[in-house]
Formats: C-alpha cells, structure tokens, sequence
C-alpha cells in the first residue's frame, strides 16, 4: 500500500463516524472493522462536540477530520484550521460541496481550498470526482492523495464510472488514491482493491446498514479480498466469443 | 417524613415520584428550577408513544419497556390512541421498505388519505396501529397535578446526592454529570396552520433530514428534531430550521404559510448505547439517559426503580455499582469518567 503522507495504514479502510445508532455500536463497527482510519465532521457540531469526539479518539486510530457539509473554499479552510486544533493533526479530508442535494465536489472551490490549505502546512485528502484534469490540478496545489469518489456520498451505488476510475489510478501510478464516497456493498469495496486503489473509505454503507457490526468486518473481508487479489495479479479476461483458431478448434470435433 | 428524595422534577423524577407514591412510599421532590418548564427538556419533547418505530434505530429493550408508557400515562393525562404513520417520498420509497424491515407491529397502507384526508394519496406508508401519543407539556403538567392530589409538591431549592440524607434518586438529566452521559443536541419548531388536519404522529423518511410531525390541539403542530452529537446550547440554528420546514413543505405545502410559533434547542442526556438506566451507587439512584425516549421510557425506568427499591428485584435496566459504564452486549470497552 501506498503511504499516505508517511503513513503506511495497518489496513485500508477508513470508516465514517456519523449516523450510527449509537456510539456503542460505532465503536463495535470499528473493532469489527479493524478501519485504521476514522474520519469525523466538525462543521455542524459547533465546537460543543467534546464528548463524542473523545469517544473517536478513544478508538485509538488515526482521525481524519473532515470539512463535510462546507459549500465554499472559505469555509472549509476556517473549519480545517478548527479541526487542526481540536485533533492536533496536520491531516484533513477536504469537502467543498457544490451541490447541495447530490452533494457532489466543487471543483473550483476545491482547488482553491487545496492551494491554501497544502501552503499553511496542511495534509490534504480532497475528495474529488473522477476528473483527470482536476487531479493533476490539484496534484499541482500541493496534494499528495487523492480521494475519488465512487458515486455520490450516500447513495450506495458503487463504482459509477469504472472506466473513468481506472483511467485516474493509470494516469498517476504513485500518488496514494482512496475510493471515498457511494459505496453500498462490501463487493464495491472489493472491486475497488482490486483495481489497484489503495484504501477505500466508508460511511452510510456500514452505519446505515440493520446490523452495522456485521456489515463492518463484511467490508472488512471484501478490502482485505481486494488487495490480496490485486496483489495477487489476476489474469485479464479473455473473449472466448471471439475465438482466434477456429479452424484448428474444428478440425478435432 | 420522606422515605425518598427525588432531584430533578423532569419526566424520569416526576414519574419516579408517582411510582414511588403509587407503591405506598413518600417521596420528597426536588428542583432547582420548582415546577417543569421550559428550563427542561422534557418541555421539548414530541410526545410520541411510538416503541414499534424507534425499534428501526434504537436497541431491542427500548421496544419492549416502551410498550407500557401509553398505560402509565393514560392514568394521568390525556393519550391519543391514534398510531402512526411512516411515509417516504417517491423518491425515497427503498427508504420505506428498509424502515418496514426494520420494525414490526405495521401494516402497509395502500390509500393514506384514507387515514389522513389532508395527505396525497400517493405517498407510500406503513401505519402503527399500537402507537400513541401525548402532548409532553400537559403530560407533565397533569402529572404534577396528579402527584400534588398524592400530596407530593415540588420544591424549589438546589440539592445534590451527597448533601441529602438516606436514600436518593437523581433524575437531573445532563446536571447529573455521570461517566458516560453525553448530551445530544435536539432541536425543533413549533407551528399553527389552521388549514393542515392530522389526527396522528407523521413520520417522515428521509435519506438525510428525517422528520417527524406531532399534530397538538388548536391547529398546532411540532415539528422535531434533529440530533447532532454537540452539546451546544444555543438556540435553534438557521440550518436546522431550514430543514425541518422543507422537509415539512415537501410533505404538503401549505406548511409554508404557516405561523411559526416557536423554535426550541435542548441537550438530551444519554449513554453509549442511548438506553437509559438506573446506575445504583450505595444509597443513589442515578435515573438518566433517556436520550430521545423521555416520555416512551421513563415509566419503565421508575416501575424498576421503585422494584428495586421496595422488593430489590433487579430489572434488565438497572446496573448496580456502576461508577463506570459498561456496555452490556460487550460491544465496547468500558469506560471511565471523563473530564468535561
């Protein structure tokens, strides 16, 4: 696995810590899980979020804040610099929501925010679309991981858009990349391993899930499924609906 | 003479007094601000006697205990045996199925406005017909009523466990300060639209901003809540107010011309695991955590703690000598005080 500005991860999935039943269950998630990421909002809490956020701190893996529900480059960087104070950590997973419903990146704002974050000494994890054009924008602005998303947050659909994922993990072969976002199924969790991602990220799929416990050491199998398999280097498949010999095929039957 | 001294005159001390009253003992009530109020948070509450639909969400024991507080209340105050009823919009309709998974005592309905004439028929619902509900401050003020007739009077004054002799029960809520508790903030609107009729709880699924809608006498309704893991207490936010009207006019319009009465921000007090219990240390009784069950469990919570007390039988919400708190499913680690 790819280190994650110096960090190498015990396992790559980050998991979210929002809308849970209750802390007691999010904290069984994460031992199930075995995640060695928790990310966690800071935005609508307010400053008042003391209690819970020492409940993810005593999870004793590495936070990633995050400047979720933040719909400008302005006030993503203000609650970053918050975040940076409250978890004493130079990591921040950077949020700048363009669309209020499908909660989809702005990239504009993105862009901006990643410039001025990376130059006051910050670690940022932008999520972002597929775009490779962006990327390598924001490669330039001083990111050294990226986070695209699967599809939009929440909606549990997986990989939207294979080709354009596969594209993005081709075109910058070094850079750590974390599949962040819509991700419904310990298989799209699978998948995405096994396409040479080096973490994935996770939310809705495991709190919202009956029995979040059980649906955190499922995704837990199918990372763990993903990066062996991609280590592993499994064969390309092959179109035996196109056959190259026929003749030779026919002249035994 | 007291047998008791009960701290805090919230939905747990009140209940637990009538219990306590009920079972021939005579307890004493005490709170810092006298008689429930807006002070409280029990005075912000839904008022939803609903055990089958938190049952999505909430632990198991929540279902069964909350399945004796309409009886409890129907002693005292008026309870609307009406059901409730869970709708999605059509866009949100795999919400519904998963909510109906989820639960039980529901049925499908195919027509709601056959239920609810003010709702479009379209929408897609489940109805719980055992379901109740109360409106919280009446609710609370009949019992006052009602435990004054018992000749127990609320007294105004400050009190903590270790100043009062003999055995205490402290039901102050977030003021109790116990390892473990949280405060969760919840934050909800109160309107008058003379125009909506509903005769029962609406719920409203949704992916991101769930709502319920509490219909009250006079036109009124409230509309609840959020729940953000802060235990900030300013009052309501922009944002919150913003979604919960949206949500409310996406259900039908003419909310937006409603008259907004009042908007109202609180901490609910709870654990780990948001089920409340009764934590014994020595002579106290700590009644707390109730999260957002106040009215659907603080029955319960006082029928165990007057068990415990009268006959020391131990129900499954009562945890002797934890000074700590621990998760009874094993689930986490346990816990110590934590500072602030």
């Amino acid at each position: 696995m790819r280190a994650f500005y110096g960090i190498t991860l015990d396992s790559p999935l980050m998991l979210g810590t929002a809308q849970y039943p209750s802390p007691a269950v999010l904290e069984g998630a994460f031992r199930a899980s075995r995640a060695a990421v928790a990310t966690v909002s800071l935005r609508r809490e307010g400053g008042a979020g003391q209690a819970f956020w020492d409940i993810i701190r005593d999870l004793g893996v590495h936070v990633l804040p995050n400047t979720a529900g933040c719909h400008s480059a302005r006030e993503a960087i203000t609650t970053a610099q918050m975040a940076r104070e409250v978890f004493e950590t130079n990591w921040i997973k950077l949020e700048v929501i363009g669309h209020a419903d499908t909660l989809q990146p702005d990239p504009f704002g993105l862009l901006e925010a990643t410039q001025a974050l990376a130059a006051d000494g910050f670690e940022v994890f932008p999520y972002t679309t597929e775009d490779q054009v962006l990327a390598a924008r924001l490669l330039d602005a001083g990111a050294k991981v990226l986070m695209p998303w699967g599809a939009p947050i929440g909606s549990g659909l997986g990989l939207n858009n294979r080709y354009g994922l596969k594209t993005l993990r081709a075109a910058f072969p070094d850079v750590p990349m974390v599949i962040d976002a819509g991700l419904g199924l310990p298989s799209h969790a699978a998948d995405a391993m096994e396409m040479g991602f080096d973490a994935v990220l996770l939310n809705t799929a495991v709190a919202q899930a009956g029995d979040p416990v059980a649906m955190a050491r499922a995704f837990a199998m199918a990372v763990g499924a993903g990066a062996l398999a991609h280590a592993a280097d499994p064969m390309e498949p092959r179109d035996m609906a196109a056959p190259s010999t026929p003749v030779l095929g026919k002249a035994w039957l | 003479m007291a047998d008791i001294t009960i701290i805090g005159a919230g939905v747990a001390g009140l209940c637990a007094a009538y219990a306590l009253s009920k079972a021939g003992l005579t307890p004493r009530l005490i709170d810092r601000n006298g008689a429930p109020g807006a002070h409280g948070c029990s005075w912000w509450a839904g008022g939803m006697l609903a055990p089958f639909c938190e049952g999505a969400l909430a632990e198991p024991v929540i279902v069964e205990h909350g399945q004796t507080a309409a009886a409890f209340w129907g002693e005292v105050t008026k309870v609307m045996h009406r059901g409730s009823l869970v709708l999605a919009l059509q866009r949100d309709k795999g919400e519904l199925a998963c909510f109906a998974r989820r639960t039980t005592g529901h049925a499908p309905v195919s027509d709601v406005s056959a239920l609810e004439p003010d709702l479009a028929a379209h929408h897609s619902a489940l109805f719980f017909a055992q379901e109740a509900h109360l409106d919280p401050r009446q609710a609370i003020a009949d019992l006052t009523r009602a435990l004054a007739a018992r000749g127990v009077m609320i007294e105004q004054g400050e009190a903590t466990p270790d100043a009062i002799d003999g055995p205490v029960i402290d039901a102050r809520g977030m003021a109790a300060n116990l390892p473990g508790l949280r405060g969760v903030r919840g934050e909800m609107v109160v309107l008058r639209a003379r125009d909506i009729r509903l005769s029962r709880p609406v719920r409203l699924l949704h992916p991101r901003h769930p709502l319920y809608i509490v219909p009250r006498a006079g036109g009124v309704f409230m509309l609840g809540a959020t729940q953000v893991e802060s235990a900030d207490r300013r009052g309501v936010t922009a944002r919150a107010v913003l979604e919960l009207l949206s949500v409310a006019y996406a259900l039908d319009p003419r909310f937006a011309e409603a008259e907004l009465l009042e908007t109202g921000a609180d901490l609910r007090a709870a654990y780990p695991d948001n089920v409340p219990r009764v934590s014994v240390r020595g002579r106290v009784l700590h009644l707390n955590g109730l999260f957002r069950h106040g009215y659907l469990m603080a029955p319960a919570l006082a029928a165990q703690a007057t068990d415990y007390l009268t006959t020391g039988a131990k129900g499954d919400l009562v945890h002797e000598d934890s000074c700590e708190w621990r998760d009874p499913r094993g689930l986490g680690h346990d816990r110590g005080h934590r500072a602030g």
